[in-house]
This record gives C-alpha cells, structure tokens and sequence, in this order.
C-alpha cells in the first residue's frame, strides 16, 4: 500500500485523488443542510408559520423547553421566534449599512486621497481590525462602552419612561450596532479598496483629463463601475454580520426584546438578543429536545440567510463581466 | 554601448541616493485642485471622508492600545504557567495555561485539517477542473462555506460528531450516546473557518504561475501530476504558508465553536495521554476572556484582559507572519501580492 | 553644462566602432550618438496640395526649456515648442521618445503620476500653467487618448459628464441635450448614434467610442485638445474618419497630436515635431520635415517614407 503511494502518480489517479477531495466541500455542506434541517424539523412542525410571528414572552417560552424533559409534547416546543428574528435584522442591517457609508468613504481616502505615509499606516491597521477576535471586541464593548452609555447617556428619566417594559443598563442595540459596524467594516474596506483598484486607470484618467476634479471623478465613474465588487463586500460582511453571537450576545443585553422604534431615541438603548447570541447562550441546555430543535431551527434560518447572502454577491458579480473588470 | 553615454543636461541639484521615485519637491508652490470651487455637498463629503479615515486610524490605534495598556496591566508571567481554578469564580486565583494550551492545540488541528484539503481543492480546480460545472460548484460551495456562520457551523458538527461512527473523536457514555465535544471534533469544525482562506491563497498563487513554467515542466516530459508536486507546490509554498497563517488566526480567534463544541471548560482532561486530551473537551483564550467577563460567569475582567491581550498578540503576530512570509514569497517568485487580500 | 561639442567629441570612438563594424540599414536609427537638434527656422506658409491654413494663428501655448523626469530618468530633454491656434501640431518619433509625456504634461496628467517631476516653464494664453487652477486648466486643454475610454454609462451620459459635473449644479438634460447634440455632431459621430442616445458607449465600435471620446471632449469647450495616439487602436476606415475630422476641428481649435503614423503625421500635421530619446530633434512645417528634414537624425527616420 504504501509502496504504491511512493510510486509517481499517474495522471489519472491524480485527478481522481484531488477531485475526490475537493467533492469532500459538497459533501460538508449538504450534510450540514440535511442534518441541521432534520434536527430543526420538529420545531417549525409544532408551531407551524406561528414560528415567525411574536406570541408571548420568548425567553419564557426558551426557559419552559429546558425544563420540559426527555419527552416534550406539542405544547413544549412552542416559540414565537420573531424578536429574536427582529433583533438580528435590526443589528445587521443598521450595522451594514453605518459600515457601507464608513467604509466606502475610508476606501477612497485609501485608493486616492490619503497622503502616502497615512496610506501606510491606515492599510495595516484595517488589515489588524479585521483580525481582531469578536470576543475582544465584545470585551471592550461591555467594559468600556456599556458602562459609558449606560452610565452616562442614558438618563434616570429615560429609564423611568419605560421602566415597566424594559430595564435599561446600557446593555443595548446602540452597543451592538457600532461594535459590530467596527467588525464588519474592515471587511468591507478591503474588498472596496480591492474592487476600486480593479478598474481602469484610463476611465478616471479620462474624467479627470475632461477638467472633473478627483472626488467626482472618483465617486461619478470609479465607485459607479466597482459597484459589483463594493456589493460583494456588503454581502460577505453582512454574512459576518449575521452570524456574530459571541459579541452580540457581551453587549446586547441577552434579553428576547424587540426595541421599539416608537420610543423615540430611547429605542436605541433598549436591549435584545439576535438568533446567533441565543443559540450561543442556550447551548448548555441543549441536550433537552425541544430547545435543541428551537436552536437547531434558528441555526437553519442563519443558514438560509447566508445562502441568499451568497447568491447575492453571485449576482453582484455579474454586470463587472460586461464591462470585462475583474472583481 | 548606451549605458556608457554621459548625461545630456546637467544632473537635476539635490537627487539624493538611495530615493529612487520622486527628487526635491518643486520650489514653487502650483495651483493644484482647490476644494473651494466644490459643490457643498462634495465638500462636506470630502471632510467626512477625511474624518472616516483619520477614525480607522484612531479605532485601530485605540484598541490596540487600550488592550496593551490593560494587558500590559494586569498580565503576570504566572497566569500564562498556571492552571485556572477549579471554579467558576476566577477572581482570586489561577491562571490561564489550559486556555493557552487549548488555543494552540485546537489551532493545530484546524490547520492540519484544513491545509491538505484547501490545497487539493485548489490544485484540482485550477490545474484540472473538469468538468467544468463541478469546479464551479465547488467553488460556490468554499464561499458558502465562507459565508456560514461559526455558530451553525458549531450545531452542525454536534449533530454530526454525536453520529456513533464518530464515538472515537470524543467520548461515550455508558448507554452508546456520544457526547460529541472534544479537542477533535472542534479541530474538524474549526478546519471549515481556515479551508476558504488556504483555499483563496493557493489558488490565487496557482494562478499566478505563468502558464511557460509549466509547459517548460511538460516540455521536459513532466507528467501533469509530476509537475504539480515538483514545480508548482513549490512555487506556491509561500500563498500556501499566507493562507495558513491567516486561517489560524480566524481559528485562534473564534469562541462559537470553542463554546457549542469544545465545552469551554476550564482545564484540559488530564486523563489518557495526549489522545486523551484530544478526545476531551477543554477552553481556548476566547472562552476564557468570555467567561472571565461581566457576560460570563467567571466575572474576573483583570483576568479577561490579560487573557484577551496575550490572544491579540498571537493573532497580531500570525498577521506579522503572513506579511513576512507575503514578502519573502514575492522576492522570491517575482510576483507581486495584494496590498488588502485576504483579510 | 556640458555643451554640444564636448559631448560629440565624447561619443566619436564609439560612433566610428559600431559604424564601423556593420553598413547601417537603410531606416535604422542609431541609438549611440546624441541627435544632431536642429535650429528651429522661421515658419512660412508653404503652398502644398495638403489642406493647410493658409497663416499661423496667434500662439496659445508655450513650451519653454521643459524637462520631464520620473525619478531619476530623464523622459523629455529641455524642448521648447509653440502651440498654435488653429493648426495641427503633430509629435513623431519612436516609441518611448517622451512625445505622450510631453502631452500629458501639457494638461499637468503627469502629476497623477506620484514619480512624476518636472521643470521648465509651460505657458497658456501667457499665464503659467502651475497658476492655473488644475481643474481649470484641462478643462481649457482636454485629451483624448489612446485607446478609446468611453465610461461605463449611455452616449448620452458620456458626452454630457463634462458638462454635468464640472459646475456647480447639475443641468438638466433639457439644457443638456442641444450641447450633446452638437458635440456628437462636430466629432461626426450624431448621424450614427442620434436614433439612440441611451445606447450604452461600450456597445460602439472601436472608431465610433474614440469619436465619442473627441465629443466628450468637445462637450467641455476646449482651446487645446491634446490626441495621445487616438487612431493606433483603430481600423484604417476609421482611421481616415478621424483625420478628417481633426482636419476640421483646427478651424476652431489648436490640436496637438501624438502619432506613430508618418503618413498621418504629413496628413494632419500643420506643424511636425520629430523628437528622440526625449530629445526635441527638429521642429518644421509638415511638408518641409518630410521633404527636405534638416537633422540627420530626422532623415533617418522619415527616410524612405516620402520619395
């Protein structure tokens, strides 16, 4: 046997053995479809389309399935999964949105603007904040940032004002929304930066000859034409974005809430915790069936998300090949 | 015969040695691009886009150093030798050299894992890929991997290493149930985080290589799978080393599968030899600095920085190795790299 | 200062070996002697079959012992050269001689290039052109260049995005359209294009996108317009479109052409400057450089082309 391996490989076994192995990606991922799909099951099975919808006080609902035993009925595994399912929303698209303006702006101060020994100092450190483990950034969230919103912005008054829906200590959206804008944006910075390089010198040569100053020209033809690449960047950071439960789940507050737009600025500093933070938290109690089908179902759903998240930079990509730009 | 021609006007003053672009600025000053003819709405842009880029400076430079100083702090050479207290409250004493033993190991694993299979991917799409369609697929499906998140990654591989076939990689309880955490298990999910980015580098690297290198290789009578092993594995080594490197950073910096899948617990299992500290289960410096905050239940936050601070310097420093290795590649092939690939 | 004399001197051994040694071709340029430059004489309007103006018109832009260098290579030598309204000024000579730098320089693109340094004076309508504001300036002197670089976005956009963003408001396409119609109409491209405005650029032809480059050009009202090679990429028909065309555009214009193309050199050019390894060797109406070049050097590169 292992003599046979010592021998020159053969053409043939050589693709057979490499391809063989770049199946194994294929077979991952539909195990992790089919096994997470049937673990999910009997959860969307119990409550039907109701699963979506808000009904009741979640995190009621989460702590009667870890006390509900070996053997849960129908009525154990009821969930109302929507505030959860609101706060990731609300978190990745406010987040995703604060980084798309941060760092297309950073982008092109990199690509174009910066001064040559700022350009050098600034790509290292976008590269060091996209290293950054989340759970540091989660400690700095609750040991800096909470305690300064929740000390010094949020006023006793404010507190008062919804004192009977929500405990307010700092713990809160605003705290995951920038937190998480600081993670995702390097991403996005470097795609941005990789995708504004990528198109021709000649078109902003062309605008700028034509006597438009380097800011239009940047914003009104390069940034237009790497628009497929600066999607792609938004889409694999929202990805990120959605699935963040360590952080999340530091700074958020844990609570299943759904902040309330209606209350004005107060919105911002009320608690919640997104799909991926439960799932994290809960784990311990995962050995009871109908929370492991709870979890298992809202892992499925982080799932779907990513897979509509990847056909859409798919799709982003499309319109650079008629302009023949490499993204 | 050219080279030996003397210069034609006289040298311009002051062009320094060693400087190869640029000479003295010019004397005077020109009429460059004066942001006063703007549009408001341009100029206002303008500053913001000043101020996003002076804030990545100052959010860079803030973290860094805030957790430098703290660590700096609160780090004591004995928390890095020490075991962590046999209780949750971490407070009063111990240190944290399971967590760092357990970051290491767990690091390996993803990486042993991840490398053969991320680079066999690689060779095949770009050297083979045929048919077609299944490279392509193949490639959607690293990037959907790159897009799912840790912590379904973490359920799923509870689900799978809970399988009996699996019993081996973590332990079994007595009624056959297997308990599916372990250094094993978690290495294994921790190797789909490293695989896009070993991936994207090798390919990128392979792409690189011009095509005459290895139509030299097959001209010399070469089999294809004789010059991917001979020439261009070589060629690739440092893309290899870049993406690796990378890959262990993410892998030394995630908690969701550390939490879900390893166990997080304190100290490593001590029983069975090294196999036995494989198959259980055991902490990374991720769980430690979560469960040392006011999140966790350790509740020990001096702990927490200095653990956190020791973990940004390993992954502060696998990013040093990628930009050496980048270098040493790219002197070595002539071929340039990305200024911000990978991250 | 080294002066002409000296360098010569300097160069003989070397110059009788390698002529020595090989009968040198009947086109083939000798790289290892420094140009014979000739003294520029007084212009006259020559009497020729070419369409040529009949008197040079007032001088636009100056160029004045102007050197160019990225870092330490020097790109273009000390040249001074007038630029005339209403005439062509052609730039020949082999390839990386400086003749698109010199160009380039003219609407300060060269600063783009962070390398980039430059000395000597460049003046417009007497003004120094470090003085003028640098958008203000290659609004006045616009380029076209090599290879058709149309923007990603419809004909009608194209030709308007001078016009739109160089303001301080957007105008709207109401008051657009006239000036993108006759635009498209001087660079002859609105009998082609006018069933469509909206077609997008990159679907034209190659000679259609580079004439919608001159009418993006165009559109922003220039005095100058620089021609950085505009028809190597292209076919001869169109080719032969766009020399007509730059033939009509001097009517209003001063046109500075850079091209590899003796023959279009002759055609177009009103004025030809020859120029070698960033050397400004001779500078002489079309006909007189073609016919009877005074440099050497010159000869031995027009050679043979015109009987």
């Amino acid at each position: 046997m292992l003599d046979r391996l010592r021998q020159p490989w053969t053409d043939r076994r050589a693709e057979l053995t490499l391809g063989a192995l770049a199946c194994s990606v294929l077979l991952v991922i539909a195990f992790m479809i089919a096994f997470i799909a049937v673990k999910a099951w009997p959860s969307f099975n119990a409550n039907g389309l109701s699963w979506f919808s808000a009904k009741g006080n979640v995190d009621q609902q989460l702590d009667a399935m870890v006390n509900s035993g070996a053997n849960p009925t129908k009525a154990d595994y009821q969930l109302g999964a929507w505030p959860l399912i609101y706060a990731t929303l609300l978190t990745t698209v406010l987040s995703a949105a604060c980084a798309l303006v941060f760092s297309l702006l950073a982008s092109i101060f990199i690509v174009e603007f910066a001064p040559e020994r700022l350009r050098r100092l600034i790509v290292p450190i976008v590269r060091l904040l996209a290293a950054v483990p989340s759970v540091v950034y989660g400690l700095i969230g609750i040991l800096v940032i909470v305690p300064f919103i929740g000390g010094s912005l949020i006023s006793p008054g404010r507190k008062e004002s919804v004192q009977y829906v929500i405990q307010l200590s700092g713990t809160s959206l605003i705290v995951a929304v920038v937190v998480l804008t600081v993670m995702i944006t390097p991403i996005m910075i470097a795609m941005t930066v990789d995708g504004l390089h990528s198109i021709p010198r000649s078109w902003k040569e062309g605008a700028v000859a034509l006597g438009v100053n380097r800011w239009r020209a940047m914003w009104t033809v390069t940034v237009r034409a790497a628009r497929p690449a600066i999607m792609a960047g938004v889409v694999l950071a929202t990805a990120r974005a959605i699935g963040e439960a360590i952080m999340i789940s530091m700074v958020a507050g844990s609570k299943g809430f759904a902040p309330n737009p209606a209350d004005g600025i107060t919105f911002l500093f009320e608690p919640l915790r997104t799909m991926a933070a439960t799932i994290v938290e809960d784990s311990e109690s995962i050995n009871a069936p109908a929370m492991q089908a709870s979890l298992y179902a809202m892992a499925l759903l982080l799932l779907a998300g990513g897979f509509v998240l990847s056909i859409g930079s798919w799709l982003a990509k499309q319109p650079l090949k008629k302009y023949g730009v490499r993204s | 015969m050219a080279t030996s021609m003397p210069p034609r006007t006289p040298l311009p003053p002051l062009r320094v040695p060693g400087q190869p672009t640029g000479g003295p600025p010019p004397k005077k000053r020109r009429a460059n691009e004066s942001i006063s003819t703007w549009r408001l709405t341009d100029r206002i842009g303008y500053f913001l886009m000043w101020a996003a880029g002076l804030l990545v400076v100052a959010i860079g430079l803030g973290i860094v150093g805030f957790m430098a100083i703290k660590g700096l702090q609160y780090l004591r050479p004995v928390l890095l030798t020490s075991h962590p207290q046999a209780d949750l409250d971490q407070s009063k004493s111990g240190g944290f050299f399971d967590p760092l033993v357990g970051t290491v190991l767990l690091t390996v694993i993803g990486i042993a894992i991840a490398t053969p299979i991320a680079v066999a991917t690689a060779v095949w799409i770009v050297e083979y890929g045929r048919p077609t369609w299944l490279a392509r697929v193949i490639d959607s499906g690293i990037e959907i991997i790159a897009g799912t998140p840790d912590i379904v990654l973490a359920l799923f591989g509870l689900v799978l290493f809970q399988q009996g076939i699996f019993g081996w990689m973590s332990f079994r309880a007595e009624d056959g149930a297997v308990f599916g955490r372990s250094f094993l298990t978690a290495g294994a999910m921790m190797s789909l985080i490293a695989l896009p980015m070993v991936f994207a580098a090798t390919r990128e690297g392979l792409q690189a290589v011009p095509a005459h290198v290895r139509e030299a290789s097959y001209g010399l009578g070469k089999t294809r799978a004789a010059t991917i092993r001979r020439v261009l594995l070589p060629s690739v080594k440092s893309n290899i080393s870049t993406g690796a490197a990378l890959g262990m950073g993410r892998i030394a910096g995630d908690t969701a599968i550390v939490v879900v899948l390893l166990g997080a617990s304190l100290r490593l299992d001590p029983e069975g030899g090294i196999f036995g500290i494989l198959q259980g289960t055991g902490g990374t410096l991720t769980s430690y600095v979560y469960n040392n905050s006011p999140a966790g239940e350790g509740n020990a936050a001096q702990k927490a920085y200095a653990a956190a601070f020791v973990l940004l310097l390993i992954v502060i420093g696998l990013n040093f190795a990628v930009d050496a290795i980048a270098r040493r590649g790219a002197r070595a092939n002539g071929i340039e790299t990305s200024r911000l690939g990978g991250s | 200062m080294i002066t002409n004399d000296e360098r010569e001197r300097r160069m003989d051994p070397e110059q009788q070996s390698s002529s020595g040694a090989v009968p040198p071709p009947i086109r083939r340029i000798r790289v290892d002697t420094s140009p014979t430059v000739a003294p520029s004489r007084p212009t006259h309007a020559a009497e020729t079959l070419r369409p040529t103006r009949g008197a040079a018109g007032p001088e636009r832009m100056t160029i004045d012992g102007l050197s160019v260098f990225y870092g330490p290579k020097e790109a273009v030598k000390q040249v001074s050269l007038p630029i005339r309204q209403g005439e062509v000024l052609a730039l020949i000579g082999p390839s990386g001689c400086g003749k698109t730098t010199l160009l380039r320089t003219l609407n300060r693109l060269t600063e783009l290039t962070a390398s980039a340094r430059r000395e000597g004076q460049i003046t417009l309508d007497g003004t120094d052109i470090d003085d003028i504001e640098v958008t203000a300036l290659r609004r006045r002197v616009s380029m076209v260049f090599q290879q058709p670089n149309p923007f990603p976005m419809s004909v009608f956009d194209n030709v308007a995005y001078a016009l739109r963003e160089q303001g301080s408001k957007r105008p709207s396409r109401k008051v657009l359209e006239p000036y993108v119609v006759d635009a498209l109409q001087r660079a002859g491209l609105y009998d082609e294009v006018a069933h469509d405005l909206s077609h997008p650029a990159l679907r034209l032809s190659g000679g259609q996108q580079q004439r919608l480059c001159i009418a993006r050009a165009l559109a922003a009202g220039p005095e100058v317009l620089l021609m950085d090679e505009p028809c190597s990429a292209l076919d001869p028909k169109s080719t032969a479109v766009i020399e007509d065309l730059i033939l009509e555009l001097r009517e209003s214009l001063a046109i500075v052409i850079v091209t590899h193309n003796l023959q279009q050199a002759h055609r177009v050019g009103d004025h030809v400057a020859f120029m070698y390894l960033g050397d400004l060797v001779e500078y002489a109406p079309g006909d007189e450089l073609f016919t009877n070049p005074r440099a050497e050097r010159t000869r031995d590169y027009v050679g043979g082309v015109f009987g």
